[in-house]
């Protein structure tokens, strides 16, 4: 049976690279890749799931980094917003926010685009409403959406 | 660090899991999809000594049919629930109630099993699993029972589950082919946990009259309620507005709502008898609103 501890090793792919730390287990995912790894494009928000501000994908799909233990990544394969551009080139996404003028002070930015991402890469239609739909889970204070939709919409539209 | 202190284990299969379960007892917690738990911990609401990871029980994952049955691994993600054909085939209100939850990320991550075991009254699956009376299995280190959803819920955020078991399955009868579902919430956001859901299922005869039906309210009471009143009201009713009407009456005065920041215990009722009529007139297939 494994024994309960409070300290682990754990090793993860995160944008590509494999990471290796021993970490206290009761370390946040979000926690761990900014403190930790010095990733700060990941925010902390709300630490209640609420806010959509620490999204990140994980084995594909995006999860809330501030309801998760950064053990609980181990094996696994995480990105954040810092391996979306390739070779100084935004990522599509980042391109369709930069044009649609999608961001004014940037927290909930790096969220946005991890939950847009998982809807380019999971046969999204670019319905307006599968679109909103997906998005409320991520607060924005600035914006008013419209335009965070509407890059959502013209990222998914450069895709098809 | 946010979360007090603790000790974690990850065990790789259901047997580790129960003689976890059986080692650390009401000192131990059991980490599903942590959609609520780690919220709580990193209030600091809540404090376990052991946390015991059941993601890596891969043998919890599973959704199967069974002749008649639907069976659903405690650790199944709403989205998988949400999009399983062979869910859909056999219940498909369990991807309508699915598709309800929170938002996207936090349906990729939360689980049917982690979601009835936190017992939160408004919440879509406690619903589901009292509308349809879903058979849930407890297993411990020594012992497996089958205890009925109606009976598994015993006030908000409590379950009858003892220390050292496990919620390892939810069981649903597939639905009938003569027989129709209505799901209807109050929510302010899509993503948002509902302030009322009324879940219902019934079935018709040939000529189209009720011949059975099954429905239940969420977020009203200390635990979703199943509306036993409702089933004498439709029997025989073929949608009549006078028949959904007496059926949300009974379900409005069956309920003891609450008053919080979302709602008023009086609001909560009336949007109850809205909500269930709403849910009745979908299964009735009367078109109409659908929220």
């Amino acid at each position: 049976m494994s024994q309960p501890l409070d300290r682990v090793s754990i090793r993860f792919e995160l944008n590509g690279q494999k990471i290796e730390r021993e970490i206290p287990v009761r370390q946040l995912l979000v926690d761990f890749l900014r403190d930790d790894l010095g990733l700060i494009a990941t925010r902390v928000g709300c630490e209640q799931g609420a806010c959509g501000s620490c999204t990140v994908m994980l084995d594909g799909v995006s999860v809330r980094s501030c309801l998760m233990f950064a053990v609980q990544a181990d094996g696994c394969e995480v990105r954040t917003v810092e391996g979306l551009a390739q070779n100084s080139v935004m990522h599509p996404l980042q391109q369709a926010f930069w044009d649609n003028h999608a961001l004014q002070c940037g927290f909930c930015t790096s969220g946005f685009l991890m939950t847009a991402l998982d809807l380019t890469e999971h046969g999204a239609t670019g319905d307006e409403k599968e679109i909103r739909d997906a998005l409320s889970g991520n607060l924005c204070r600035c914006t008013g959406y419209a335009n965070i939709v509407a890059a959502v919409q013209s990222a998914l539209a450069g895709k098809r | 660090m946010k979360p007090p202190n603790f000790l974690y284990a990850a065990p790789r299969s259901l047997d580790e899991a129960l003689a976890l379960a059986a080692a650390h007892g009401s000192d131990a917690m059991l980490l599903a999809g942590g959609q609520s738990l780690v919220a709580a911990m990193n209030f600091r609401f809540i404090a376990p000594k052991v946390l015991i990871d059941l993601n890596r029980v891969s043998e919890l994952s599973f959704i199967r049919r069974e002749g008649d049955r639907l069976h659903v691994g405690a650790m199944t993600r709403h989205r998988a629930l949400e999009f399983s054909k062979e869910a859909i085939d056999a219940e498909p209100l369990l991807a309508r109630a699915a598709s309800e939850i929170g938002p996207l990320a936090i349906r990729n991550r939360g689980t049917i099993g982690g979601s009835i075991a936190h017992a939160h009254p408004a919440a879509e699956w406690p619903l589901i699993a009292v509308a349809l009376n879903a058979q849930l299995t407890l297993r411990s280190a020594s012992q497996s029972r089958s205890i009925p959803a109606r009976e598994f819920f015993v006030g908000p955020i409590r379950n009858a589950a003892a220390a050292d078991e496990i919620l390892t399955e939810i069981v649903f009868r597939s639905a009938e082919s003569n027989s129709r579902f209505g799901f209807c919430e109050l929510s302010r956001r899509p993503s948002d946990l509902p302030i009322v859901a009324v879940a219902c299922r019934i079935s018709l005869d040939e000529a189209g009259s009720c011949s059975a039906a099954t429905l239940a309210v969420g977020g009203a009471d200390e635990v979703p309620l199943h509306i036993g009143a409702v089933e004498q009201i439709l029997i025989d009713a073929r949608g009549e507005p006078a028949a959904l009407q007496e059926a949300a009456d009974a379900a409005a005065s069956a309920v003891a709502p609450r008053t919080d920041v979302h709602a008023s215990a009086n609001y909560r009722r009336r949007m109850v008898a809205v909500m269930t009529r709403r849910a009745l007139g979908q299964a009735f297939g009367l078109g109409g609103e659908s929220a």
